[in-house]
C-alpha cells in the first residue's frame, strides 16, 4: 500500500470517475445492469482495487491475496470495470457482456471472472462467507484480509445478522465490511421500504466496531480501511454514506436508476457530466 | 434397538478421519451433542465452529472456509438444512462449486419423537434437483462411517443422509463402495427391490419373506441418488421385469422418482414406489412402528412386490 499522497488522492479519484465511466457504457451496451449501485461505489472500489487490497493480477490464485466479495452482486459492472483497470482480463472481453459466449456473467462469477474470489447475485451471503475466508486465514496463520461490499437493501435480510453475529463470537478482526449506505433500494427509499436505523448502533449491538464516512471522500474510505486493518480484537464496518446515482445529476438518488439502463442520449449526457466527453 | 447408531458410526468416523487428514473441519448448529459432531469437536476444538441455530449462516461459514483451502463438513438436522439453507446450499456450494460435505443428520423419520417439523421427507428431492449435488444415503451404521472417507475425498458438493437411529446392518466393513455404483445384495429373477437407507434392511427381510412364497426378488442398494447407476437399474429392469423402489421419504422426488424417471427413458417396466405418501407424519414413540404405520413396513414391501409381479 503506498502513502496516501495528495498525488495518490487525485490519482484515485481519477480512476473512480473511469470506473463509473466503465461501468455505465457497460451496462449500455449491455442494455441491463444496475448503474445506481456502481455509481455510489466507485471511490470504495478504486481504494479498494488501486490503493488497498494485497492482490497480483498474474496471480488471481495467490494464497495469500487479500480477498473481496461483492456481496451487492448486481453491482458487476463496477466489480468488472475495476478488475480490467487493474489487468486482471482485458476490457474487451466484455465487448459482448450479456451474449452466451461472454465468459463473464450478469453477476459475479468465481470461475468465470479472474479476480472474482466469491460468486454472488442473490443477496445477504458476503458477510457470513466472509467469516469463513477469515476463519480459514486465522486457521492456516496467513496474514490476508477479507474485505466485503455490503449494501444497505440486501441489510434488510437475516442471514447478514446471523453473519455479524458469527463475525463477533470468531472476534474477526481480519475481516471488514463496507456498506455502501447510498439509501436508495429498487422500490424506493431504504427508510421507507424497511428502515435500517439506527445502523450504526445495531452493528455496535452485534459487535463490531463501527466506523462512518463519506463514502466519496477518498481520504476518509482509505483511512478507516487502513485504520481497520490496525484492530486486533473485532471487525470493522464500515458505513459508508454514498449517493445512489453519484455523478449523474438525473440518476442521483432515483430508485428509477437502481436497474434502468441508460439510452444514447443518457449515456452521452452522463459522460458529459462525468467529463468523459464534451457536450458538442 | 441394538445396533449402533448411524449418527454415532458418522460422528466416530468424522472425528477418526480428522486425525488423518487436517484440511477437516467440522460446523454444527448447537445440535453437535445430537449429530454427534462432538466426537471431531472434542478431539480438534480449534477446527470445530459452532455456529448457533442458524443453518443458512453455517452454510456460508463452510463455504468460506472451502474458498480458504479447508474440507468442511457442515452438520445439522436434515430437514432444516435442506428446506431452511436450500438458498445457501445451490447458492454458495453448488453454483460456486465450494467443496463442502453437508451431513443431514435426523434424516427420513428418524427423529420419531419430534415429529413432522422434524422429519425430513423432501430432502432426497430438494438435493437431487441441484446442479452439480451427489446425494448419498447409507443403509446402516457401518455403511455411514465407510461414506466418510470417500465423501471427503470425492472432489464436489455432497449431500450425505445421516438417520439418528440404527437400521438393520446390511453393509460388511471393508467392502467396496464407489459413488453411483449400486450394490447388488441379492440376485433374483422375478422381481428386483430397489431400496435406499434403511428400507435396504427392510427390502432384505421382505425379500427373505418373498422366496418363502417362491418369488424370487432381487435386491438393489441404491445408496448414491445421484449420479444414478443407471445401468443396473435397466439391467434389473431387463432381467427380472418388474421393480419396487424403497425409500424413507416422501413418494415425490426421492428413489421412485429417479428410477421411474430412468425406466421410462429407456426401459419401461411395471413399478411399484414404496414410501410416504405425500403426507405429514405423526409423532411416535418407536421408529420402527412410526415407519410401519408411514407405509414403509416389510409387509407393505411384500404387498408391493405381489401387486407388481402381477403386472409383468
Amino acid at each position: 500500500m503506498s502513502p496516501l499522497t495528495p498525488e495518490k488522492i487525485t490519482e484515485l479519484a481519477e480512476t473512480a470517475r473511469l470506473l463509473r465511466v466503465d461501468s455505465l457504457r457497460l451496462i449500455h451496451r449491455r442494455g441491463t445492469g444496475h448503474p445506481g449501485g456502481a455509481l455510489s461505489a466507485a471511490e470504495i472500489m478504486a481504494v479498494l482495487y488501486f490503493h488497498l487490497l494485497r492482490i497480483d493480477p498474474t496471480r488471481p490464485d495467490w494464497e495469500e491475496r487479500d480477498r473481496f466479495i461483492l456481496s451487492k452482486g448486481h453491482a458487476s459492472a463496477v466489480l468488472y470495470a475495476a478488475l480490467t483497470r487493474r489487468g486482471f482480463f482485458p476490457l474487451s472481453e466484455l465487448d459482448n457482456w450479456g451474449e452466451l459466449d461472454c465468459p463473464h456473467q450478469g453477476h459475479p462469477d468465481r470461475f468465470k471472472t479472474p479476480g472474482v474470489d466469491m460468486t454472488s447475485g442473490l443477496l445477504g451471503h458476503g458477510v457470513a462467507v466472509g467469516v469463513g475466508l477469515a476463519l480459514a486465514a486465522r486457521l492456516k496463520k496467513l496474514s490476508y484480509r477479507t474485505y466485503v461490499l455490503l449494501g444497505d437493501g440486501e441489510s434488510q435480510g437475516g442471514i447478514v445478522w446471523e453473519g455479524a453475529m458469527a463475525a463477533a463470537k470468531f472476534r474477526l478482526s481480519n475481516l471488514t465490511t463496507i456498506l455502501d449506505y447510498n439509501n436508495v433500494q429498487l422500490d424506493g427509499p431504504v427508510h421507507e421500504i424497511m428502515p435500517l436505523e439506527p445502523l450504526a448502533d445495531k452493528w455496535s449491538a452485534y459487535g463490531w466496531r463501527v466506523e462512518e464516512v463519506n463514502g466519496h471522500d477518498i481520504r476518509q474510505v482509505a483511512d478507516a480501511l487502513g485504520l481497520a486493518a490496525q484492530i486486533h480484537d473485532r471487525p470493522t464496518i464500515i458505513i459508508a454514506h454514498t449517493t445512489k446515482g453519484r455523478g449523474v445529476s438525473f440518476m442521483e438518488n432515483q430508485s428509477f436508476w437502481h436497474g434502468n439502463v441508460p439510452n444514447a442520449e443518457q449515456l452521452k449526457q452522463a459522460l458529459v457530466e462525468l467529463g468523459e466527453v464534451s457536450n458538442g | 434397538m441394538a445396533e449402533l447408531s448411524m449418527r454415532e458410526a458418522y460422528g466416530r468416523a468424522l472425528a477418526g478421519y480428522g486425525a488423518l487428514n487436517p484440511k477437516v473441519v467440522a460446523l454444527d448448529v448447537d445440535t453437535s451433542a445430537s449429530t454427534l459432531s462432538s466426537f471431531f469437536s472434542g478431539r480438534f476444538p480449534e477446527r470445530f465452529f459452532n455456529i448457533g441455530i442458524a443453518e443458512p449462516c453455517m452454510v456460508d461459514v463452510a463455504a468460506g472456509l472451502a474458498l480458504g483451502g479447508f474440507l468442511p463438513f457442515i452438520n445439522g438436522f436434515a430437514s432444516i438444512l435442506s428446506l431452511r439453507a436450500l438458498e445457501q446450499i445451490r447458492t454458495c456450494v453448488c453454483y460456486a462449486r465450494t467443496n463442502v460435505k453437508i451431513a443431514a443428520s435426523y434424516a427420513g423419520l428418524s427423529d420419531f419423537k419430534d415429529g413432522a417439523t422434524h422429519y425430513s421427507i423432501t430432502d432426497l428431492a430438494n438435493m437431487r434437483a441441484l446442479p452439480g449435488m451427489t446425494v448419498i444415503v447409507p443403509a446402516d451404521a457401518a455403511e455411514a462411517a465407510a461414506w466418510v472417507p470417500l465423501v471427503a475425498e470425492f472432489d464436489g458438493p455432497v449431500y450425505l443422509r445421516i438417520s439418528r437411529a440404527g437400521a438393520l446392518p446390511v453393509y460388511q466393513p471393508g467392502t467396496p463402495l464407489q459413488i453411483g455404483k449400486g450394490r447388488t445384495l441379492r440376485p433374483g429373477r422375478d422381481l428386483t427391490l430397489v431400496a435406499t437407507g434403511a428400507m435396504v434392511g427392510r427390502c432384505a427381510a421382505a425379500a427373505e419373506q418373498l422366496s418363502a412364497q417362491g418369488i424370487d426378488a432381487r435386491l438393489l442398494e441404491i445408496h448414491t441418488l445421484k449420479p444414478l447407476d443407471r445401468d443396473l437399474l435397466l439391467q434389473a429392469a431387463e432381467e427380472t421385469g418388474a421393480l419396487v423402489t424403497a425409500e424413507e421419504h416422501n413418494i415425490i422426488g426421492g428413489l421412485g422418482s429417479a428410477v421411474a424417471e430412468t425406466l421410462v427413458e429407456s426401459r419401461p417396466a411395471p413399478l411399484e414406489r414404496i414410501g410416504i405418501h405425500d403426507r405429514f407424519c405423526p409423532t411416535g414413540r418407536d421408529l420402527d412402528k412410526l415407519m410401519d404405520a408411514c407405509g414403509l413396513s416389510v409387509a407393505a414391501v411384500v404387498a408391493a412386490a405381489q401387486r407388481v409381479v402381477e403386472r409383468k
